[in-house]
């Protein structure tokens, strides 16, 4: 199994891209707040969870897929979608790091790098499992 | 208050920036996609929350619950109706909703 980084993936992400998942991910940050001062911890914990920036991460993905393909001259519709799609499925694992992360804070108290190792830690050894 | 709100909003758009961009750098695909659930909004949130963290943490995991399965809904939607990625990600929110809080609604209320 091979990761790596491809610095020239960076290229094709525009400035304003950057830009709408910071303002996106900022804006869920202060509303998450809100929630917990209005609502409670309980109610408002949820919010820790919510696909904030999937829409726009989902569609970059699409966007980007079909351009290389038109580049190339082909079709690239379907080929975007289904890049997103499986973007979405490999978010399916990071979402059952995302439970372990909270079960390390709840349980065990820990620091939030030591959450952040077990997210990391558990969706990382489910996909390679699935592999 | 304010001020706060703004923090907040800073810290919470440069972590969910940061994962974002490990995303983007990261191949394959199906491993960068781990990043699009990374835990950006609990950093930003759990940092400043203090005693309250462990309660908001215990929450965390009903809405991660509600993460999944939008997330493999979104996944199989997508591939069915063959619909632009924004539409169908936008409208399949409200599984997130209906999961997290119903599950809420079964063991925590």
């Amino acid at each position: 199994v091979i990761i790596g980084l491809k610095g020239s993936s960076l290229k094709e992400t525009r400035w304003t891209e950057y830009l709408v998942r910071f303002v996106a991910g900022g804006l869920v940050t202060a509303a998450a707040h809100v929630v917990v001062r209005e609502a409670g911890p309980v109610i408002g914990g949820l919010f820790l969870a919510f696909p904030s920036i999937f829409p726009a991460t989902a569609t970059l993905v699409s966007r980007h897929e079909r351009k290389k393909k038109e580049r190339l001259g082909q079709q690239g519709r379907r080929r975007g979608i289904e890049a997103a799609a499986l973007e979405a499925d490999g978010a399916t694992l990071g979402a059952v790091g995302l439970a372990a992360f909270g079960a390390v804070v709840w349980l065990l108290d820990a620091p939030l790098a030591l959450a952040t190792a077990a997210w990391f830690a558990v969706s990382g050894l489910l996909w390679l499992v699935r592999r | 208050v304010i001020g706060d709100l703004v923090v907040r909003f800073l810290i919470g758009g440069a972590i969910v920036s940061l994962f974002s961009l490990l995303g983007d750098l990261l191949r394959p695909k199906s491993f960068a996609g781990l990043f699009a659930a990374a835990p950006s909004i609990a950093l930003a949130t759990l940092a400043f929350a203090g005693a309250k963290g462990a309660i908001e943490a215990r929450s965390m995991i009903l809405g991660a619950a509600g993460l999944f399965v939008y997330c493999r809904v979104l996944s199989d939607l997508l591939m069915k109706l063959d619909r632009p990625t924004h539409v169908v990600t936008l409208l399949t929110i409200p599984v997130w909703f209906g999961v997290s809080f119903g599950l809420w609604w079964a063991v925590l209320s």
